[in-house]
């Protein structure tokens, strides 16, 4: 075993390896002709060089080629494309071994190879590889990084820590690029270096390029480890925005460097620049981002682009911001933030995994990358070394960044609910590693700077330090220091909802005291935001008519998921069930608790109305949201865990449909006519407060036996035929329904019904046929005194679930009185567990007082568990979580002997 | 008999409901899920009325915790410690005062916090699964021992904290 996994990662490297040859030949071999390139890629194309025009305009002189090789019309792309393949395969190389990853960060693994690659460029070639420019990075690299970063920002937590992102962000950075700037200042005119031509100006340029914090591996090492959350957004927002900062700051200083005198008014001109920078980001950021979310509102047609305008609009915004020079990355940043929220409301649900993996795939590209060439860069530049000035600018580097962190943190700790301790600190400062930013920056200086070369190299060698030094050793210290830490795998529930009510506590005790903390500001964006913004920004959804699609498209989905891979995994349930412990929930169920939990208590402020007046039905964004939310707990209980849908397999789902005279009485024109047409919106036809069952089918698969009544059992096998047909027409595939109509149901388009006795229930059972994937459909007429004394049936005002569910039980027990002398109707809810015992429990006894047969079962078990295996009440309800579907054959509690009608 | 007007208590006494001094003013406490909880801890037993000093009292529990004062031995437990921290949220859910968390207890928490939005079938799952979780000695209920452990990993200290006039 163990060998032939080896055996398989031998093979593969080999194969990368080669790979990795292959393509460094390519790239070396296209050199000659690459060597222009550098101008190439970012001004002229190579179409248009001087040796293709030349050739072109007399064609007669040269015989048809049979064969030719154009390269230099292919060669930026091409060029490009290696690259890329190069540094991914770089990256699929040594994620092949997780022990690796663990220990070394990815980005000094990156660098090493690209150190390698540059290496042999070197040996082969003396010139630098051209691809990467710094126009390329600002224009094309970057944006794909602040996206990433931005775009899975977690939201609460940044906002819950904003202060203290800008702070250190903002003041860390100005304070790190004086500091240092005004240190190496004081060096440089200490004579025996030798650099007294580097002036003050000068000295803050490159403070500023290198105070540029990037912890990509700090990060990947931090969420490894799950750090406690504070750390981490700190870090995280830290390092987007100072980026912002940094590079503000590099624009306003390489104006400054390259003025021949500095005067009081330029500092504060400075100043002002500073200001206008960041804040004309943040507009341009808000700007494109309602611009996006505005856009989406209009693509419910164009679904297939959809994803395409979160990626225009926030490169839109990051060049709209360059192009006034303003701070393009805040304006990336707010952008996505901004749009986030809106877009993914408004997108579908295929949209928006598409943004996401994409965002994640660009950024990952990108970053790969940009570590990659840096590797590269190291060996091909020129370097102009000084070790006096490179090694203070590594010491004050880490000093003022320390020093920094320390004295920021005493400042803002008393305005933190939990302040930093020391060991945070350390982590912070720690965590300041160097990256692509500074790498970027310092290519991007002006020629005319004297000790261009020097800075380069020192810029590099900080780089590098930190990305190896401080990237490997900070997860051994972090660990041994012990550094606080949130365990954000999976807590218990108890934690979960505990955690909950203590929020909810702390909201309440700063409403008493008129404490204004995060809580009261999200509030009133809430209420902005649901007023103002979405009523905008966000499709409406409020239309009956999207109520619908949707309805269909998740009951389409859900029947989907359903007929999918079910029968394998029904089949293996009874097993799988055995072995379970009675005392232990199944992983998935736990997820499933974990995220209802996570998702319901989210609200802190937010109470849903509760519905306890007949009269007060949901407004209809409430409906959809429920809805949406019982299809999730729906799809959720139809795969392997059972935990939403105990009531399926505790005992038999009835399929509702209110006693006709009533339904005739009460509402006589929203009758259904049961039409195809009208089969496929049958689901949403909302009549007496109840939403009328779809899918029969799908408890029928589920339950493998349900009890109709004759028109039920009539619409029923409507459904499914039309069903069947739906889903070949549409998807191609039918899992062959075989089914046997009793004779009085041959003529099932009749719309009134077939002749059936309406004083006779159906048992309709659905068997797995064994050996082929179909399956037979088998009825069985049930007398009417029997499976009234037998069956447990529920009145279909009971199974109210839009209404409440848990009052007016003096109502219902009145209705239910009258009900008992009525054909039987078996009802329940399309898969939709709305158990209520009491009610149930309830019933069955008032209706035993009715019915003097009826009245031989335990008053204390609720009639219908007869029927299935029964299950203990006692020893706590854990027990029927246990449960799952399953698949039987017959139901060998039934009561009844099976009469199959052929 | 006419309805008397009860005399006007001491302005520094809060009531429950009436008058716009009261509990009953904050608007934001309606619609808070746990806000009659929250009110209700204010009042000790019997009592419709809470004065300024035990209205102090009972936000003292949600002083952050102050590490840097030493720790003598022999002082009483201050109130803004972890251990009255969890007891008031145990309080919360605690309504009967009998020292547990029955299951019917956690229901109706869980009930005004996921209102709606989950099935009462769910709710029951995961009330017993609560439980069951947390339940040491068996008695399908949990003692504040068991609420002390079950929280153990969480940072009380940060969760149960307010940064009051800051």
């Amino acid at each position: 075993m163990d060998d032939s996994i080896s055996c398989k990662c031998n093979w593969t490297s080999k194969y990368l390896v080669c790979l990795v040859i292959f393509l460094s030949g390519a790239l070396w071999s296209s050199r000659d002709v690459l060597s222009n390139a550098a101008g190439a890629t970012t001004k002229a194309p190579p179409v248009n060089s001087p040796a293709w025009t030349q050739v072109s305009p007399k064609p007669q002189t040269q015989p048809l080629p049979v064969f030719t090789i154009n390269y230099p019309r292919i060669q930026v792309p091409f060029e490009i494309t290696l690259w890329i393949l190069l540094a991914s395969f770089a990256k699929i190389g040594f994620n092949m071994y997780h022990k690796i990853t663990i220990w070394i960060p990815e980005s000094c693994l990156l660098i090493s190879v690209g150190l390698v690659v540059g290496g042999i460029m070197y040996a082969v070639h003396g010139m630098p590889p051209a691809v990467l420019t710094s126009n390329v990075f600002f224009l094309y690299m970057l944006p794909p990084i602040v996206l990433d970063s931005s775009y899975f920002m977690p939201t609460r937590p940044f906002f819950e820590n904003v202060g203290t992102v800008l702070w250190f962000a903002v003041v860390g950075t100005l304070w790190n690029s004086l500091g240092i700037g005004v240190s190496l200042y004081g060096v440089c005119q200490i004579e025996a270096l030798g650099l007294k031509d580097i002036n003050l100006q000068e000295n803050l340029l490159f403070a500023s390029i290198i105070s540029a914090v990037d912890p990509v591996a700090v990060l990947a090492v931090f969420e490894d480890i799950s750090i406690n959350e504070q750390l981490y957004i700190v870090v995280f927002g830290e390092c987007l925005f100072n980026d912002a900062v940094t590079v503000a700051l590099y624009n306003i200083l390489s104006f400054v460097a390259t003025m021949p005198e500095v005067e009081t008014v330029d500092v504060f001109l400075g100043m002002a620049r500073f200001v206008v920078v960041g804040l004309g980001g943040l507009f341009f950021g808000f700007l494109f981002g309602f611009a996006a979310a505005f856009t989406t509102r209009f693509t419910a047609h164009v679904r297939e682009i959809e994803p395409f305008f979160v990626f225009m609009f926030s490169y839109l915004a990051y060049l709209v911001a360059e192009l006034f020079s303003l701070s393009s990355i805040m304006a990336i940043v707010t952008c996505a933030l901004t749009m986030k929220y809106y877009v993914e409301e408004n997108v579908a649900q295929r949209s928006c995994t598409t943004i996401r993996h994409v965002v994640k795939m660009l950024g990952t590209m990108s970053e790969t990358l940009i570590f990659f060439f840096l590797g590269v860069a190291t060996i091909t530049t020129d370097h102009e070394w000084n070790w006096g000035y490179i090694l203070f600018t590594l010491l004050f580097a880490f000093v003022w960044r320390a020093l920094g962190v320390f004295v920021l943190t005493q400042i803002i700790n008393p305005f933190r609910t939990i302040p930093f301790n020391f060991k945070d600190q350390f982590g912070l400062a720690y965590g300041g590693l160097r990256g692509a930013i500074c790498f970027a920056l310092v290519f991007l200086l002006p020629q005319n700077i004297t000790c261009r070369n020097l800075f380069i190299t020192a810029t590099i060698v900080v780089i590098l330090f930190t990305v190896f030094i401080q990237g490997i050793s900070i997860r051994p210290l972090v660990e041994c220091m012990k550094v606080r830490r949130t365990n954000r795998k999976l807590g218990t529930i108890n934690v979960e909802i505990h955690k909950r009510l203590m929020e909810h506590t702390i909201a309440g005790i700063e409403d008493i005291c008129g404490q204004w903390s995060h809580y009261y500001w999200k509030d009133k964006f809430k209420k902005f935001n649901d007023r103002v913004l979405r009523k905008i920004l966000i499709r409406d959804n409020r239309a009956e008519s999207s109520i619908v699609a949707l309805y269909k498209k998740l009951e389409l989905q859900n029947a989907l998921e359903l007929l999918g891979p079910a029968p394998s995994d029904l089949s293996a349930a009874p097993s799988l069930m055995d072995l379970q412990t009675k005392r232990n929930f199944p992983a998935s169920d736990l997820r499933n608790m974990h995220e209802l939990l996570s998702k319901n208590m989210y609200k802190i402020r937010q109470r849903t109305v509760e519905y306890t007046k007949k009269s007060a039905l949901p407004n209809d964004s409430k409906v959809r949201e429920i809805l949406i939310r019982r299809h999730i707990s729906i799809r959720h209980s139809f795969r392997v865990g059972s935990f939403p849908r105990t009531g399926v397999s505790k005992r038999h789902r009835f399929l509702s449909l209110p006693p006709r005279k009533n339904m005739e009485s009460r509402s006589p024109p929203s009758r259904p006519s049961y039409t195809s047409e009208n089969l496929l919106r049958a689901p949403i036809i909302f009549r007496h407060g109840t939403w009328i069952p779809v899918a029969t089918l799908d408890l029928l698969i589920l339950c493998s036996s349900i009890v109709l009544s004759a028109a039920e059992l009539n619409n029923t096998i409507k459904q499914i035929i039309f069903r069947s047909r739906l889903f070949s027409t549409l998807f191609g595939f039918v899992r062959s329904a075989s089914y046997t109509l009793p004779p009085g149901l041959a003529s099932l388009d009749n719309a009134e019904g077939p002749g059936l006795e309406d004083k006779q229930s159906w048992k309709m059972t659905l068997h797995p046929c064994s050996g082929s994937r179909g399956t037979d459909l088998e009825l069985e007429p049930l007398s009417a005194t029997s499976s009234v004394s037998q069956l447990q049936r529920f009145s279909s005002r009971q199974e109210r679930p839009l209404q409440n569910r848990y009052h007016q039980p003096e109502r219902r027990e009145h209705e239910l009185g009258q009900q008992t002398s009525r054909e039987p109707i078996a009802e329940g809810l399309w898969g939709q567990p709305q158990r209520d015992s009491w009610t149930a429990h309830r019933y069955s006894r008032s209706r035993d007082e009715h019915r003097p047969g009826g009245g031989n079962l335990p008053p204390s078990a609720p009639t219908g568990w007869a029927q299935e295996p029964l299950i203990q009440k006692g020893g706590g309800s854990q027990n029927h979580l246990n449960r799952r579907p399953h698949w039987r054959p017959h139901n060998p509690h039934g009561p009844q002997s099976p009469g199959q009608v052929d | 008999m006419p309805f008397m007007p009860e005399p006007d208590p001491d302005p520094w006494q809060l009531r429950r409901l009436n008058g716009p001094q009261d509990f009953g003013s904050v608007k934001e406490l309606a619609t808070n899920p746990i806000g009659d909880r929250i009110i209700g801890a204010f009042f000790s037993q019997g009592q419709e009325t809470v004065d300024f000093h035990s209205f102090v009292r009972i936000l003292a529990h949600f002083r952050p915790l102050d590490k840097n004062r030493a720790k003598r031995p022999d002082s009483p437990e201050p109130i803004n410690s972890r251990i009255s921290k969890l007891r008031f949220a145990f309080q919360l859910y605690d309504q009967d005062n009998d020292g547990k968390i029955s299951r019917d207890e956690l229901l109706q928490v869980l009930r005004t916090m996921l209102e709606m939005q989950v099935t009462e079938e769910q709710l029951e799952s995961i009330a017993d699964r609560t439980i069951q979780e947390a339940d040491l000695d068996g008695d399908n209920a949990i003692s504040f021992d068991e609420f002390r452990k079950s929280l153990e990993k969480v940072n009380i200290e940060h969760k149960m904290s307010s940064r009051f006039l800051h």
